[in-house]
């Protein structure tokens, strides 16, 4: 069966579009083709600075046959239904109809067969559609054309495209069609510069081949391969080590489509700059590498840099090139790291004043004022010494005012805490400075520090309360002030380092803001395999704002609901709910209060009333020492005596007042056991 | 008698890898060749080559037009007082503006590089992306920056709005960072060690000969001295400037045709130059900041449409 051999060549596509858009030119042509029915054997797209290109294998040369029926009306139906039908099925006379019968009786139908379209024509078809409504992130139009209402866009101007279709053994056809004045055809050209001719192409094989010779390595796979396989062996063959960039590698590998390995060296002097620094410097600014001493894990002043030819001179010139803006770069670095040096974090905060942190929040000291107040308060609660809390705070954000930040804001925290090292601030304080804007997402790691978690905490409850406070809150997929992370950062903090902390107590937390946080660790819970409605069930109690001791609670029910006592418990407090509800339904009023003892009359009520007044006692006392798996034991206690109760006791006795008792006595069941969770909202 | 020869003052070198005005006239050389209109630099402060109406009021409309010139720009917030070897308040720019924009725009940029002595055999040159955007001129437009061995040489852009306005056709931008490219190809780390006149000994101008003190001096008076009363003085005469020419400027009642589309341009330029200078003076706050651009974007759509009810920008005469 016949292959299609694609491509789009144009003028240089930006790296960080490429593999999107080979994904997505692969799923229009399938998708469209199977819709077409035309179901292929394989698929598989590419993408360099200067092209997209796609094969898909086994295309079958036509379409099947359309078959279609429809169904007319009855025979002997009037004139003008017939006609109808006529019209409808497109038939000159009703002897071109069949006659089916069904329970009904005989009735016409119109049977018509569509021929099959050649794959060909359908993809002459199929293909301008897709390429004019291609999904870029961004395009534009350009040159002559583009003066015309309509005209064509694509990423970058197009120049040509290949569309070959045909089975191995034969010379492929070309896909006739037309885009934008560029008629599709079997040429393209290498590498820009060290191979401009134009090619001639058949089919994927000797495409890829025709393009290996002319300097281009199609599949972005193996550019990146060989950029990390010759990059590593470069440095290893001084004695180096390659720092690792996987993010860097994809987009070196989008920018060339020849990739050239080469080592450039800076001097020695800039390694007194944080390796961050230089690392963010060479990679950001530069898209080159860092090397470290595989020793000491310390970078060594040397860097690995990709280029797109295999120079004349070996690449003299271009590692020369390199390394004068790398050392122009690393000159303004370290200009910007010895300029932060010169001036203490708590001289900066004043300009605080002056920056709006957002237009309803105030500026940017006001709100490190509240960040300090809390984290001062929060201090004893996480066993940090309050001072060092407070100094941590106040010095947390002053880094975003130096120089390095200002160009690198990826390094924020980080540098705060070298500049606060370098002013001999306490260690703690120093690592606050970095560590407060911790965790960042699920996988990040949580600070362990007292002086750090009471800053994070401060810095996050700040963020959230303020947000609520101006109900700027989140909705559906909006968070722009990552408040689901910032809220998620507090439960991660308080749970893992098992704080205990009443967020109600903490100024600005209202009950909306705890059911947010109710909602993230309904979601942290869940991904760590606990049942949500457990959840829920704690969160029903009134007055729960201590996280750890929910989702302490909620791990105690989850174990003791997987026992055979706490399954058959649950069924017995849950008809003793529902037996409720439905007659405070009836009654419209509830059964609260103690069930009087005189008017219990059979040996089960009495036993399920003192064994409930115990379980209570018990359970109450256990969850006053926090011990909830002790409570939950000292409730499936009542399990026998409660299935004792059901199994003799008849709830709505013709007695008005033993039935009120009775009530009571089931309702006092309900409140047992609300001493760990609500059972109601448990399902199952 | 035969007549004397003008003695030379000096020898001088106009080869464009050692000298400025050498690269300059190499540029100019290469895209006159090429049938641009080579025009002077703008009598204005301007920030960028862009601003210049052969660029921004030109891209507009649907007649053809290819324009090269030197362009100083200024950016009062860059200033270093003359002690970054990169950095500067002044510089030059070469701009380029081919509308529409020819197929082989690439190709003809790659000629230049070529033309001032750059061999893409030996470099590594790279189009890298860069979307450009004017938040000012209501302006954007696709492109790279294009890089040199790992350094940005020139911008490559593909206008596709301009003053609010659709390029229509699109015209395409290339603008040469001349110092940088200077200190590239003459082998230079400080822009003011460039040798300007190609001169050698003690008939050797440097850039910093030439621009060293204005450095410093304008330093301080962007971020120093300058003048904020009259500074906000005069952003808002040049707006209500712009505002009244524009509206003086239409002939008919209809709004088909204008008449003063460049004086009111004028306006707009030197309220964009004075808002600079005031950002530098750092008197304007973040949430002012965003209203004086958006006052400056005002002023640039409407000269644009006024501009497209020119002759100029394709009105019927």
């Amino acid at each position: 069966m016949p292959d299609l051999l694609l491509e789009f060549f144009s003028e240089e596509i930006p790296a960080r579009m490429q593999a999107k858009a080979a994904d997505d030119l692969k799923k229009m042509v399938t998708d469209r083709l199977v819709a077409a029915g035309l179901v292929y054997e394989g698929a598989k797209a590419f993408a360099t600075p200067r092209r997209l290109a796609l094969t898909v294998q086994g295309v079958p040369v036509r379409q099947p046959d359309l078959k279609e029926e429809r169904k007319g009306p009855k025979v002997g139906a009037p004139e003008q239904a017939v006609a109808g039908f006529l019209r409808a099925a497109g038939l000159a006379s009703i002897d071109q109809a069949k006659v089916q019968a069904d329970k009904k009786g005989d009735f016409y139908v119109a049977i018509s067969e569509k021929a099959g379209k050649p794959a060909i024509d359908v993809l002459a078809e199929m293909i301008p559609d897709i390429a004019r409504g291609f999904p870029w992130p961004k395009s534009m139009r350009w040159g002559e054309q583009s003066a015309k209402p309509g005209s064509l866009s694509w990423v970058r101007p197009l120049h040509s495209i290949i569309a070959t279709f045909g089975p191995e053994t034969e010379e492929p056809e070309i896909v006739k069609f037309d885009i934008g004045g560029i008629a599709a055809g079997n040429e393209t050209r290498g590498h820009r510069f060290l191979s401009p001719g134009a090619i001639k192409v058949k089919r994927f094989d000797d495409y890829v081949a025709s393009l290996e010779k002319a300097k281009v390595v199609l599949d972005p796979a193996r550019r990146m391969d060989i950029i990390r396989t010759d990059a590593k062996n470069l440095a290893f063959a001084q004695g180096f080590e390659l720092v690792e960039d996987e993010g860097l590698l994809a987009e070196v590998a989008g920018l060339v489509e020849w990739p050239v390995v080469l080592m450039g060296s800076f001097d020695k002097a800039f390694l007194d700059i944080p390796g961050e620094v230089i690392r963010a410097t060479i990679r950001t600014n530069q898209k080159c590498f860092v090397l470290r001493d595989p020793q000491t894990a310390k970078l060594v002043n040397k860097f690995i840099l990709v280029s797109n030819i295999e120079a004349s001179d070996g690449g003299k010139a271009i590692v020369a090139g390199n390394e004068r803006v790398i050392r122009a770069r690393l000159s303004d670095a370290k200009f910007f790291y010895d300029t932060d040096l010169k001036t203490k974090l708590e001289d900066r905060l004043p300009k605080f004043d002056g920056i709006v942190f957002h237009e309803k929040l105030g500026t940017q000291a006001a709100r490190i004022a509240r960040i300090t107040a809390l984290a001062k308060q929060l201090a004893p609660l996480v066993k940090a010494d309050p001072k060092k809390a407070e100094r941590a705070a106040q010095l947390c954000k002053a880094d975003l005012l130096t120089e390095v930040v200002g160009e690198f804001p990826e390094l924020q925290g980080l540098m705060g805490k070298y500049y606060a090292e370098a002013q001999g601030e306490d260690e703690a304080v120093a690592h606050a400075s970095e560590d407060h804007y911790k965790p960042q997402g699920p996988k990040d790691l949580v600070p362990s520090d007292p002086v750090s978690i009471a800053v994070a905490l401060a810095d996050k409850i700040d963020t959230l309360t303020g947000f609520w406070r101006i109900d700027e809150k989140p909705t559906g997929s909006k968070d722009p002030y990552a408040l689901r992370r910032a809220a998620l950062g507090v439960i991660r903090l308080v749970v893992d380092n098992s704080l205990r902390l009443h967020l109600l107590k903490i100024a600005g937390v209202n009950a909306d803001l705890l059911s947010f946080f109710a909602d993230r660790l309904k979601v942290q819970l869940r991904e760590q395999g606990a049942r949500h409605d457990l959840v829920d069930a704690v969160f029903a109690l009134e007055g729960q704002d201590d996280l750890l001791m929910i989702v302490r609670r909620v791990e105690a029910l989850g174990k003791f609901l997987e026992t055979g006592e706490g399954k058959s418990l649950l069924a017995g407090v849950k008809r003793a709910s529902n037996i409720l509800g439905i007659e405070e339904k009836k009654d419209k009023r509830s059964f609260a209060g103690a069930p009087d003892a005189a008017l219990l009359k059979l040996p089960e009520e009495q036993a399920l009333a003192s064994a409930v007044t115990a379980a209570k006692q018990e359970a109450s006392a256990a969850v006053a020492k926090e011990d909830f798996a002790a409570a939950m034991s000292a409730i499936a206690k009542l399990r026998p005596t409660v299935d004792a109760f059901f199994d003799k006791v008849k709830v709505n006795d013709d007695d008005k007042a033993v039935r009120e008792n009775r009530l009571k006595l089931l309702n006092e069941i309900r409140e047992a056991t609300r001493a760990v969770a609500d059972f109601s909202k448990i399902e199952g | 008698m035969a007549q004397a020869a003008v003695p030379a003052i000096a020898q001088a070198d106009l080869d464009p890898t050692r000298s400025f005005q050498g690269l300059i006239l190499a540029l100019q050389q290469y895209w006159a060749a090429l049938g641009c209109v080579i025009l002077q630099p703008y009598d204005m402060e301007v920030g960028a080559g862009t601003f210049h109406p052969a660029t921004t009021l030109r891209a507009l409309g649907p007649k053809h037009w290819n324009a090269a010139y030197v362009q100083p720009s200024r950016r009062p917030k860059d200033g270093r007082y003359g002690e970054n070897p990169n950095r500067l308040q002044h510089y030059y720019q070469f701009q380029v503006i081919l509308k529409p924009s020819p197929d082989n725009l690439q190709d003809l940029y790659l000629g230049s590089l070529k033309a001032i002595g750059i061999d893409s055999a030996l470099h590594d040159i790279r189009f890298v992306e860069d979307d450009w955007e004017s938040p000012t001129l209501g302006a954007w437009g696709l492109g790279w920056e294009c890089w040199c061995d790992g350094m940005e040489v020139s911008q490559f852009t593909y206008f596709q709005q301009v003053a609010g306005f659709e390029c229509a056709p699109v015209a395409g931008e290339l603008t040469y960072g001349l110092e940088r490219l200077a200190m590239y190809v003459q082998g230079v780390e400080r822009v003011y060690d460039l040798n300007f006149n190609g001169g050698t000994g003690d008939k050797k101008v440097t850039y910093g000969d030439v621009f060293l003190q204005a450095e410093r001096e304008y330093s301080k008076h962007n971020f120093e001295v300058a003048d904020t009363g009259m500074l906000f003085e005069q952003f808002k005469m040049a707006e209500a400037a712009c505002q009244k020419y524009l509206a003086a400027g239409w002939t008919d009642s209809d709004k088909t045709k204008h008449s003063m589309a460049l004086p009111a341009y004028d306006q707009c330029i030197k309220a964009s130059h004075v808002f600079n200078l005031l950002d530098a003076r750092g008197v304007i706050s973040v949430t002012e900041r965003q209203s004086y651009i958006l006052r400056v974007r005002e002023l640039a759509k409407a000269c644009g449409a006024a501009w497209l009810a020119t002759e100029g920008g394709g009105a019927a005469a």
